[in-house]
Parts: structure tokens; sequence; C-alpha cells
């Protein structure tokens, strides 16, 4: 490792590359809502100025926090994440005019509420290792959040999917926030167990394999996220849970064979899930051939490649494409919309943000000191990049279509706090390993 | 950075790797693809945010718009409206989000959406002005009065009347029972359209543009071009026999009736398409034989497609006969068929003195301003080897108009007869089957000594009267109702 610069200049040099990074990300955000406008109405779009000047304070606000809270932290995730957001602003406020719905002022206040839940949990965890000491807690409050939506009264089941909670007049998907939960038990179980699941106790045949008691929690998991995909009938979140889980086990242990074994328990859950429930079958099908089914089940994803193509190389330009011709435009399917409108190269620049978000974080967790916090980080990471992967290998047929959001972009209170709370976690991390002394 | 670490990011990479990979394929190496697929609607919702052209009959206070586009406001922008669509439907066809375009709508829609190449320089100064495109009027020749006419004299019974401005080759009025309303499968509405799609099947073949016909006694004016044309005159004289039978055949071919034409004796070709004598054509059909037969049908459009907007079937007459069938042919049996548009052509060079035009529907297509975009100037058709247009010789031409003036004054043709105007036609009555009705016609035009219009009607079943139809008695009388709307 290379000498590093006193802490503090280091720290005010960071906090000032993040500032000028989120001027720029203000200053994008403010073009798009002002395009949009302009080819909606041939106009500027009336209140730009208090427009652009609220997401200034946001980002402002987002970046005092860091400043203060998380001195050092990495300045590249805040700006990423706060351009992201905004130009789901943007689109989803140009979604509400070809749809002639108001989803963009709730979306504008979730931004809020989602950068004041990112200062307060910068704010009151100011040691990510307090999280390693409420390990269990956090375990059973994260499956608790899981399975909620199973609950009769308060579960609700919306396009198929049983994942909402719906209290009075607000829902949100307690799924979102489970599986921050379940990454820091994950990271503290397999910290502390490392030893344990490494060395083979117990033998299987011929195979050297750990204890029950080790692998116990395991297959807790595997089966909680079976459930989800049965139950909740949730194939995007049971995805994104298990990959998580093989893969933090892999990072834990260090040991591809669990990564490996993992993989196949899954392969044989999916597969018995597809042979027996008609919902995964079906999926599935229409994957293989959407066209098949271009009247039915086929005509999202349908839908969502004729936008695509449409847009082709440059795009149709922003304000200027149908995005009301493809079903759940607002939420799932929002890339499609982006990739109508501005095209190959604007897709590319937004899979580019989400690429570099996952490489911060990802070096994040190679600089951190401590296990906790390098598994935490890894597995944050790893989280957010199969959400993402999975929703937009769904939007584009790579992959089944399953009900997932595209991070920071696509309408969603539960989404966008879950997030941003995402962001200050690797900011608490990335910030620790820059404050702590260099351990040797 | 641990090595697990180093593999997890490499898994990472590799997934948006496959992201971006699938990505340029979907939008640089299929795009085109998606884009253009029939079910990517955007196209056709971008269609329908244009204001398309009208089309507009009639001149002075006369003019009506018979398909129009409405703003509705909605997704799909401009709605397009038919006033009076069954009445019109044969030639405007439909413009359906579900079934696409037909007719007009189709033939003429580059017009219609104003991407003519002549406004190519406005269109490119609206594009850079970022002004909406409007599409151009098509301004058609079909006579409001005429067509109505055509409508009210069929009653709707089945069958099709064509009528045709002789010396331009203007198309006056195109009509066809039954009809549909184009306004039901041009609604926004999918799952009406779709209905109505299903219900109208029969509907929405097009009797007088689309379907053929075994024409019956009406060819007889090709046979009698034909004959005359080798050298005979009206006055030439013929055998009448009950029955005449061809070489190479012992079936006979009798008279209409079973009788004589003339008490026996000798009867002139005049007298003969008078009275529609079977057995004289029939032997005429021998004399010039196939050749002769074929090349004058051919000169008046038959065999050849036609080009152009009014999309019409080609008739045709076989290429090799025998004697038998080119007897069978010369009255107008066997495997000739003809569209009634065809017919209306063919009457109409006659009238027009052998020069036969091409069916003119569009006159002209004009900005919603008035601005003329494009004229449309009557055209000879130059076709089968005729010249120029001239499809039989003007001498020929004449004969057969005093030839038909006589169907009309003391022949089969009385019916269709109107008073101080002299008017030429011929009757037809053509058996397509044994306890079928027959498929009866009229063709004819008016005044004889300077046409101003040729009309062709055909009544497929007969006109629903029975075996007892006649062209004579069926046909001809809204031959005269419609050449009369077009003589005032």
């Amino acid at each position: 490792m290379t000498a590093v610069p006193a802490a503090g200049l280091s720290a005010r040099r960071r906090s000032n590359t993040e500032l000028g990074l989120l001027v720029l990300a203000v200053v994008t955000v403010v073009s798009a809502y002002s395009l949009v406008g302009l080819a909606e109405t041939q106009e500027f779009p009336p209140g730009l100025l208090t427009y652009g000047g609220a997401l200034a304070a946001m980002a402002l606000a987002g970046h005092l926090a860091s400043r203060r809270l998380a001195r050092g932290a990495d300045p590249l995730l805040l700006p990423l994440a706060f351009l992201l957001n905004g130009l789901g602003l943007v689109m989803v406020r140009r979604l509400d005019f070809a749809q002639e719905a108001t989803r963009a002022p709730a979306q504008t206040v979730w931004s809020i509420v989602a950068i004041g839940l990112f200062i307060a949990t910068l704010a009151v965890i100011r040691d990510h290792t307090v999280l390693d000491r409420y390990r269990y807690l956090i375990g059973i409050a994260a499956l608790v959040f899981l399975l909620m939506p199973l609950l009769p009264v308060i579960g609700r089941e919306v396009n198929g999917a049983r994942i909402w909670l719906r209290i009075g007049i607000m829902s949100f998907q307690p799924g979102e926030i489970a599986k921050l939960g379940l990454v820091a038990f994950f990271a503290s179980y397999l910290a502390d167990k490392r030893a344990l699941l490494t060395i083979a106790t117990g033998r299987l045949g011929p195979f050297h394999v750990p204890s029950a008691r080790a692998f116990g929690p395991i297959l807790v998991v595997w089966g909680v996220s079976l459930s989800v995909l049965v139950f909740q009938k949730d194939l995007g979140l049971s995805l994104l849970v298990f990959g998580l889980f093989v893969a933090m086990l892999y990072l834990g242990t260090g040991r591809p064979a669990y990564a490996l074994a993992g993989t196949a328990l899954f392969a044989g859950g999916a597969f018995a899930a597809w042979s027996t429930f008609g919902h995964v079958a079906a999926r599935v099908g229409t994957w293989l051939d959407p066209w098949a089914e271009y009247e039915s089940a086929g005509f999202q994803v349908a839908q969502s490649l004729f936008a695509l193509g449409t847009g082709g190389m440059w795009g149709v330009g922003l304000g200027q494409g149908r995005p009301d011709l493809i079903p759940e435009v607002s939420t799932d399917f929002i890339f499609a919309a982006f990739g109508e409108e501005i095209g190959l190269i604007g897709t590319t620049a937004l899979l580019l943000c989400y690429f570099l978000f996952i490489g911060r974080g990802l070096a994040i967790a190679s600089r951190a000191r401590d296990d906790f916090g390098q598994l935490l980080a890894a597995g944050l990471t790893v989280l957010f990049g199969l959400q993402v992967f999975v929703i937009l290998g769904g939007v584009t047929r790579l992959l089944p279509l399953t009900g997932l959001t595209l991070p920071f972009i696509s309408y969603g209170g539960s989404s966008l706090i879950a997030n941003y709370a995402l962001v200050a976690l690797l900011l608490r991390v990335s910030a620790a390993d820059e404050t702590t002394p260099v351990k040797s | 950075m641990n090595r697990p670490l180093r593999r997890v990011t490499a898994v990472m990479f590799l997934l948006f790797a496959a992201l971006f990979v699938n990505l340029n394929y979907l939008q640089v190496i299929r795009a085109q693809d998606l884009a253009d697929d029939n079910r990517n609607t955007r196209k056709l919702v971008e269609e329908y945010q244009l204001q398309r052209g009208s089309m507009i009959v009639g001149r002075g206070e006369g003019r009506t718009e018979i398909a129009r586009s409405v703003d509705t406001g909605g997704r799909y922008r401009y709605e397009r409206r038919y006033p009076d669509g069954p009445l019109w439907a044969h030639i405007t066809g439909f413009y359906s989000i579900v079934y696409g375009r037909s007719g007009l709508e189709n033939s003429a829609n580059r017009f219609l959406v104003g991407d003519a190449p002549e406004q190519f320089a406005r269109n490119l100064g609206h594009f850079l002005s970022g002004r909406e495109r409007q599409g151009d009027d098509v301004l058609l020749t079909l006579r409001p009065r005429v067509q109505q006419a055509a409508r009210d004299a069929l009653n709707g019974r089945d069958g099709a009347v064509v009528a045709i401005d002789p010396s331009t080759g203007d198309l006056l009025a195109v009509y066809a029972n039954p009809t549909f309303d184009p306004n039901e499968l041009s609604t926004f509405d999918r799952e009406s359209a779709i209905s109505y799609w299903e219900q109208s099947e029969q509907d929405r073949r097009n009797r007088a543009l689309r379907e053929t016909y075994p024409p019956g006694s009406t060819f007889k004016i090709v046979t009698a071009a034909a004959a005359l044309e080798d050298g005979a005159s009206p006055d030439s004289t013929y055998p009448d026999p009950q029955v005449y039978t061809p070489p190479l055949t012992t079936r006979g071919i009798p008279n209409f009736g079973g009788g004589l034409c003339a008490g026996g004796g000798q009867i002139t070709l005049q007298r003969a398409l008078e009275v529609s004598c079977n057995t004289v054509f029939a032997r005429l059909g021998n004399e010039v034989g196939a050749e002769g037969l074929i090349d004058t049908s051919e000169r008046f459009g038959l065999n050849a497609e036609l080009d152009g907007f009014v999309g019409a079937a080609s008739s045709a007459i076989p290429q090799d006969l025998d004697p038998p069938a080119e007897a069978q042919s010369a009255i107008g049996q066997r495997d000739v068929r003809v569209t009634p548009l065809q017919m209306a052509m063919i009457t109409a060079a006659i009238a027009n003195d052998g020069m036969l035009m091409q069916p003119r529907l569009i006159e002209r297509v004009q900005q919603f301003d008035g601005r003329v975009v494009r004229e449309f100037e009557p055209q000879p058709w130059e076709v089968g080897g005729n010249d120029d247009g001239q499809a039989i010789p003007q001498r020929v031409a004449r004969d057969l108009q005093q030839m038909m003036q006589g169907v009309v004054d003391n022949g089969t043709g009385t019916a269709a007869a109107i008073s101080g105007v002299d008017v030429g036609g011929k009757t037809g009555t053509a058996q397509v089957g044994e306890g079928r009705a027959p498929t009866v016609w009229f063709v004819g035009f008016a005044p004889v000594d300077d046409a101003q219009v040729a009309v062709a009607v055909v009544l497929p079943e007969g006109g629903g009267v029975g075996d007892d139809a006649t062209g004579g008695a069926i046909a001809a009388p809204i031959a005269r109702a419609v050449m009369e709307a077009a003589l005032q």
C-alpha cells in the first residue's frame, strides 16, 4: 500500500470532490427537466428555479451530512445516487405528463424523506460495528419484515406479488428494508462464524462438511427465500436474497464449494418451483417466447423491447417517446422509457453510473479494516448490483421478468429510502476505513 | 483486495457486460426490426397525431367531404370519419388502428399524409420550424348526385354501378351493394372494430372494382367491334337459325328463349345486336377467330393490370380458345370474366369514338388552404397493343354507337331510353349455372353523338327476381336513372 496522506487534508479534498460532482449532478438533472418541459409545452417548465433550488438544497443537505458525519468517505457514491435519483424524478414527471398521472410530487416528497433518512442513518449509526452487536435482532427483524406481507389484513397482493403492506393510506414494501437487514445479519454471522464454516467437522458420504449447527441458519435462509418465491410469488426478491446469500457465503468463507452448493440448492428449488407452480412456469415460458403470448403475458416485455428498439442508438429525445404504451413503466419498466427517449447512448450512461457505484462499493469493501465492515460493504454492493442486473435483465429479456425496482430511478418510496440508507451504510464503512488508524 | 472479493467483482463485471451487450443487440442490431414491427403501435400512434387530408367530392355547392379527420384529443388523436360512409365505402376504404388501410385511404395515403414529393420543401420547413405537418386533401372526380342515383336505383338489391365520363375517363359513380360502414372499422374502439370486421366480411367485397362476372350478351359489343374491324358493316347479313352449332362440337348454341331472331332467313348485324341474337354472334366469334376476339378484348384492357389509385381487379379472356370456346366467348359465356368497371370502360371507349381512357379517380391534390399540389390530367390507356389508347378505329366506334342506339330505340334495351336524349346500350343476361338466377347487365351511354356518361350496371343474382331476370328488364332502368343524374 502507498503512503496514506494526512487524513484531514485527504478528507477535505474528498468532500470537495463530492460537492463538485453533486453540482454537476444537479446541473444535469435540471437540464433534463428543462428538456422534458420544452418537449411537452415548448416552454421552460414553470418553477424551474424553485425546482432547481430544491434539488440543490437536497444535494447540499446530503453533502453536509456526509462531510460532517462521514469524514473522508467515498466522494462518488452520493453524487451517483443523487444523479440517478434526479433523473428518476425527471422521468416520473415526464411519465405523469404521458399518462395524465400525478406521481412526481409524491416521488419528490419521498426523495426528501429518503435524504432525511440518509442523514439520520449517518447521524445515528456513528460506527457500523453497532450493527454487528445487534446481529440477531436485526436478522429476526429482517425475516419478519420479509414475511410480513403474508399476514392477513395488512398484507396486500399487487399484480400477483404479495409484497405490500398497507396500513391506513400508507403502503410500502417491507422487503426493501428487510434486504438491508439481511445483509447486515449475514455479514455479522459470517464474520463471526468464519472459522467454524471453513473447517469441516462432519462428513456426508465422501464429502467433508461443516457441522449442522453452522449450517442451520443457512438452511433457514434458504427456506425463507424459497418461501418468498412460492408464497409471495416474488421471483425477483427470492432470486435477489439467494444470490446475495451465495455471494456472501463465498466472500465470508473464501470457499467456492459453498457458492456452488448454494447455487445447486437454489437451482434445485427453482426447478421444483418451476415444475410445481404454474406462475413460475408461465414466467419462464413468457421469457423464452414473449411474442407467442403477445396479447397476454408477453405484452409487457414486448412493449419494452419495442421501446428500446424504437429508441435505437440516439433515442427519440426526452419527452418525445411513447412510454405510456409500456405497462408498469413508472416502476419496473422505467428503464425502457429511458431506452426509448435517450437511446443506447443514454442507457449506456445509466449502466455506467450503476457500474461505477458498484465499483466504488466493492472498493470500499476491499479497503475495510474489519471483517464485518468488509462483508457489510461487499454484501450491500452485491445486493445493489444484483437488483440492477435482475430488473434490467428482465426489462431487456436477458432474464425472465421479475418485479423489482430499478434503484433510485423507479417510482416508489420504500425502494428509494432503502437505497439511500444503503448509501449511508457504505459511506459509514468507507469513513471508518479513513478515520481509524491502519492496523498492521 | 482479497481473492473472493476480486472474483465477486469479476462476476459483477460480467453481469454488467452481459447487460451492455444485450442493450447493443436490442438498440442497434434489432432496433429497426423492433421499431418497424407492425405490433409496435408507436408508428401508428404517431400517424394518428397527424391531421390526415380529406377526400372531397363535388364542386361548388355540391362539395362534400366523404372522409375527414376529427380531433378527439385522445392518445390516438385524429379519428377518421366518413359522413355517409356506406355510400362511398368501396371508394374510400377504411383507416383502422387494427386492420390498417384499404381503398383510397391506402392508395392515396402518400397525399393524405401530406408526403407528396411536391411537398418536400414545405415539409422540411415545417420540420425545421417544429410546426405540425398537415395532410393534403384529395379532390375526387366522383359526383355525389350520380353516386346517390346509383344507390337509389339499386334500391338495396345486390349489384354494382360504375359510371364514367367517356372523354376524360373520370369516374362519376362507383357504387356496390352490399356495402359497409367504414366508420365502424376506423373507430378507436378496438373491440367494436374487431367485431364489425368479423361480421362485415361479405359486405367488404368490392363488387364494382374487384369482383369479376361473366359479361353475357354485353360482350357482344366487343365481338361486334372485332367483326366490324374485319370488314363487316352494320348492314352485313347473316343466317338466322334457331341453333348455331360451332365447328368441332355437336352442342349447339340456341337463341335466348330458343326462337328465331328475325323469323328465319337473313338478319343484319345491326338487328342482331338490337335483339341480342346468340346464333349470329356465336358464328361471328368463329369468323373473327380466337385471335381477333382476344386481340380486340385486350385493346379494351382485358388481361391487363390497371395502375393508379382505383385498385381494380383485372378482367380476363382466356388466351387459347378452340372453336366452341370462341363461339361461347363471343356471347360472353364460358371463361370470360369482367369487372363492372371494365365493362363501363369498354362502353366509354366506344362512346368516345374508340379512345380508351384510364379511369381517373383523383382530379387534384391540394393543401387545406386550397393551394394545388398536383393535378391529374386525363390519360388515354395504352394497353394490349392499341394505338395510344385508340382501342378500335373511329369508324368502327361510330358504327357501334349507332347499333347500340338501335338496342335502346327498338331492341332489348328500351327500358334505358331517356326522352329527348339519344341513348346507346346493350343488355346482358349471363347464365351462371343450373337453377341459379342469371347475372344481369346493362351497359350504356348518352347522348350518342357527344357522350357525357357511360355506365355499367350488374346485378349478380338477377336482382332478386329469379330465373326470369333479364338485363333489359332489371338493369336497364338502373342505368337510365344513373345516366339521367349524370346528364343533369
